[in-house]
C-alpha cells in the first residue's frame, strides 16, 4: 500500500504538469487549428529564466515573474513572426514550422544559458510529509494546487470574461465570431501568450522537483501532446484528464512493470485507446464533408 | 522542354542523369561520401512521399521503420550469423510485416489522432531498441559488419555512391509506375476525398494500408543502408527528430513530386555541411530555416518552380 502511495503521488505530480502542457496544445489548437510542438519550449523557458535570473541575484518570486513575461513574449512573437504569416497553410506545413521554432528556441537556449541541468530550491522546503507510509513532497503539493488553480482560473476567464467568450467563440466557428465583431486575429494572439504563460508557469513550479535544462521541452511536448490527443484533442476538460492519466499510468508502470519501458507503457496505452476510441475519451466523432 | 518536364518518368531520367553526372565532375571522397548520404535519405523520403504526398495520411513515426533495417543488418550478421544482404531483406519484410499489421487500425485515424499514433509507434519501435541492449547495445549503439556480396566488400564512399544511386533510381522508378497506375489514381482520389473516394468504389482502407506498408518497405531499406555505410547503428537512428526530418525533407522538397522527395533530402543533408561554419548555431539556424522555408515556400521547392517555369513559357 505505500507503494501504491507512492507512485500515485509521483503519477499525480507528473501528470499536473502533463496537463498543464496538454491544456497549453488545446487553447492553441482550439482557437488556431495549429498543433503547437513549441509548447514544451515555454515549460523549459520558465524553468530555465527563473534559475539565471534568481542565480543573477533576482529575488526568487520576482525572477518566476521574469520568467512567465519572457515565455509570453515569446509566444507573442511566434504567433507573430511564424503562425500569422503562414496562414493557409496546411497541417503539416504548421506542425513543421511549430518543430521549427521548437528546434529554434532550444538552440537559442544553450547559446543565452548553458547546456547543464539546474535546479533552485524548493518554495515550501524540501522536508517530505509522510502518509500512509509514503513520501509526499511539498513542491509536489504546490505543483498539483498551481495547475488547479490554472484550470480553475482558466475556466472562469473563459466563462465570465467577455475576452474568454470571444476566445470560446473563435474556438467554435472562426468565421462567425468575426462576423459578429471579434477580432479573430487578436484572440488567436491571446492564446498563444496565454499558453505561453500557463507553460511557463508549469515550469517554474515542476524545476525544484525534476530539474531542468535546454532540452526538456521535446518530451514534455511529445507527452503533452499525446495527453491532449487521449482526452480528446480540443477539449480542456479532456486534456487535464488525458495528462493526469499519462502521469499515473508512466509512475505506475514505471513501478510495477519496468522503468525502462515506462514511456513505451503510456504510448502503448494511448494507441490502444485511439484504436478502440478514434476521437480520443471525450471527442465528439468528426464528420467529413464532401 | 514543356512536354518533357510534364512526362511522368521525367523526373527518373533527370535523376539518373544526375547520378552519373556526379562521379564524372568530382571524385574528392567528401564530396561522394554527402552524395549516398543524400540518395539513402532521399530513398525514404520517396517512400514517404507516397504515402504523404499521394494518399495523403500523415506519419511522424517512419524513423521507426527506417530504424528496424538498420538494427536488421546490424543484429543479423552479429548475433546470428545471417550474412548482411539477407538481414537487409529480412528487415525490410520485418518492417512491412509490422505496418501491415499496426496499419489498419493507425489508419482509422485522421488528422493529429493519426499524426500521435505514428508518432507514438515510432517512439515505441526506438524505446525497444534503446532498452534492449543484449542485442543493440543500448543507447551507444553498435557496430554494423560491412556488407559483402560474393566475396567483394562494399567499403568505400564510391561504392556506396553506386549502390544507394541506383537503388534510388529503381525506387523512383517503382514510385513513378505506380502513381501512374490504377492504384496511383485510388492514392490522390483518398487524399483528395475520402469519402468521395469510397462512393467511387475505391477499398479505402486496402489503399491507404499499401501505401503505408510500402513507405515503410522503402525506410526500412534507406535505414539498412545507411547502417551499412556508416558501419554503426544508434537509437538516435530511428528517434523522434529522424521521424521529423523525413516529413521536412518531403514537405520542403514539395509533397507528391518524386524530385521534390530528393530535392528536400539534399537540402537537409547539405544544410549541417554549411552550417558547421557556424557551429553553436547550426540549430537555431535549422529551426530558422525549417520556418522560412515553410512560410515562403509552402509548396516545397520542386512544385514551385515548376510553376515558375510554366508560367514563363
Amino acid at each position: 500500500m505505500p507503494e501504491f502511495l507512492q507512485f500515485f503521488f509521483s503519477g499525480l505530480t507528473v501528470g499536473a504538469i502533463y496537463a498543464l502542457v496538454a491544456v497549453g496544445f488545446t487553447l492553441i489548437y482550439n482557437a488556431s487549428d495549429v498543433i503547437n510542438f513549441a509548447q514544451g519550449e515555454f515549460v523549459m523557458l520558465g524553468g530555465m529564466v527563473t534559475f539565471f535570473a534568481a542565480a543573477a541575484g533576482v529575488p526568487l518570486p520576482l525572477a518566476a515573474l521574469l520568467a512567465i513575461v519572457v515565455a509570453t513574449a515569446v509566444g507573442l512573437l511566434l504567433h507573430r513572426l511564424a503562425i500569422e504569416p503562414a496562414r493557409g497553410a496546411s497541417a503539416v506545413s504548421l506542425i513543421i514550422i511549430t518543430i521549427g521554432a521548437s528546434i529554434f528556441l532550444r538552440g537559442i537556449s544553450a547559446i543565452v544559458f548553458d547546456k547543464n541541468f539546474h535546479s533552485y530550491p524548493a518554495f515550501a522546503g524540501s522536508e517530505p510529509w509522510k502518509i500512509g507510509g509514503a513520501a509526499l513532497l511539498p513542491q509536489s503539493v504546490i505543483v498539483l494546487l498551481g495547475a488547479g488553480a490554472i484550470v480553475v482560473a482558466l475556466w472562469a476567464f473563459m466563462t465570465m470574461t467577455l475576452t474568454g467568450k470571444a476566445l470560446v467563440a473563435t474556438a467554435a466557428n472562426r468565421l462567425a465570431a468575426r462576423l459578429v465583431g471579434i477580432n479573430t486575429g487578436a484572440i488567436v494572439g491571446l492564446a498563444f501568450a496565454v499558453s505561453a504563460a500557463i507553460g511557463a508557469i508549469g515550469g517554474i513550479l515542476m524545476t525544484p522537483i525534476t530539474l531542468t535544462s535546454y532540452d526538456v521541452g521535446t518530451l514534455l511536448a511529445l507527452k503533452g501532446f499525446a495527453a491532449a490527443m487521449l482526452g480528446g484533442m480540443g477539449n480542456p476538460l479532456g486534456a487535464v484528464i488525458g495528462g493526469l492519466a499519462v502521469g499515473l499510468l508512466e509512475a505506475f508502470s514505471a513501478g510495477y512493470i519496468s522503468s525502462a519501458y515506462k514511456d513505451a507503457i503510456a504510448f502503448l496505452v494511448i494507441l490502444v485507446v485511439l484504436f478502440a476510441m478514434p476521437q480520443g475519451l471525450l471527442g465528439r466523432a468528426a464528420i467529413e464533408r464532401v | 522542354m514543356r512536354r518533357f518536364t510534364q512526362h511522368p518518368y521525367a523526373a527518373v531520367v533527370l535523376l539518373a542523369a544526375i547520378v552519373i553526372a556526379i562521379p564524372l565532375a568530382t571524385s574528392t571522397t567528401f564530396y561522394l561520401r554527402i552524395a549516398a548520404l543524400v540518395f539513402i535519405f532521399a530513398l525514404a523520403v520517396v517512400g514517404l512521399n507516397l504515402l504523404m504526398g499521394f494518399a495523403g495520411q500523415v506519419s511522424l513515426g517512419h524513423a521507426g521503420f527506417f530504424g528496424i533495417g538498420a538494427y536488421a543488418v546490424a543484429v543479423g550478421p552479429t548475433h546470428f550469423a545471417v550474412p548482411s544482404w539477407a538481414a537487409l531483406l529480412a528487415g525490410a519484410a520485418i518492417a512491412a510485416l509490422l505496418a501491415f499489421l499496426v496499419g489498419r487500425p493507425i489508419l482509422k485515424l485522421k488528422g493529429h489522432y493519426l499524426a500521435v499514433a505514428t508518432l507514438g509507434l515510432g517512439i515505441l519501435i526506438a524505446m525497444v531498441f534503446t532498452n534492449e541492449a543484449r542485442f543493440t547495445g543500448g543507447p551507444d549503439g553498435m557496430p554494423v559488419l560491412r556488407l559483402e556480396l560474393f566475396g567483394w566488400r562494399a567499403r568505400t564512399p564510391l561504392a556506396w555512391y553506386w549502390i544507394s544511386g541506383v537503388t534510388l533510381i529503381v525506387g523512383a522508378l517503382i514510385a513513378v509506375n505506380l502513381i501512374e497506375s490504377p492504384t496511383g489514381r485510388a492514392f490522390r482520389a483518398i487524399h483528395d476525398s475520402e469519402t468521395a473516394a469510397r462512393t467511387l468504389g475505391i477499398d479505402v482502407a486496402r489503399y491507404k494500408l499499401a501505401a503505408f506498408v510500402l513507405s515503410a518497405i522503402y525506410a526500412a531499406v534507406a535505414g539498412a543502408y545507411l547502417a551499412l555505410f556508416d558501419a554503426l547503428v544508434t537509437p538516435v537512428t530511428a528517434g523522434f527528430l529522424r521521424s521529423i526530418e523525413f516529413v521536412t525533407m518531403a514537405v520542403i522538397g514539395g509533397l507528391g513530386s518524386i524530385l521534390g522527395g530528393v530535392v528536400g533530402a539534399a537540402v537537409l543533408v547539405l544544410l549541417p555541411q554549411v552550417l558547421t561554419a557556424f557551429h553553436e548555431y547550426e540549430h537555431v539556424m535549422l529551426g530558422l530555416l525549417m520556418m522560412l522555408f515553410m512560410i515562403f515556400l509552402p509548396a516545397g521547392i520542386v512544385p514551385s518552380l515548376m510553376r515558375l517555369m510554366r508560367g514563363r513559357s
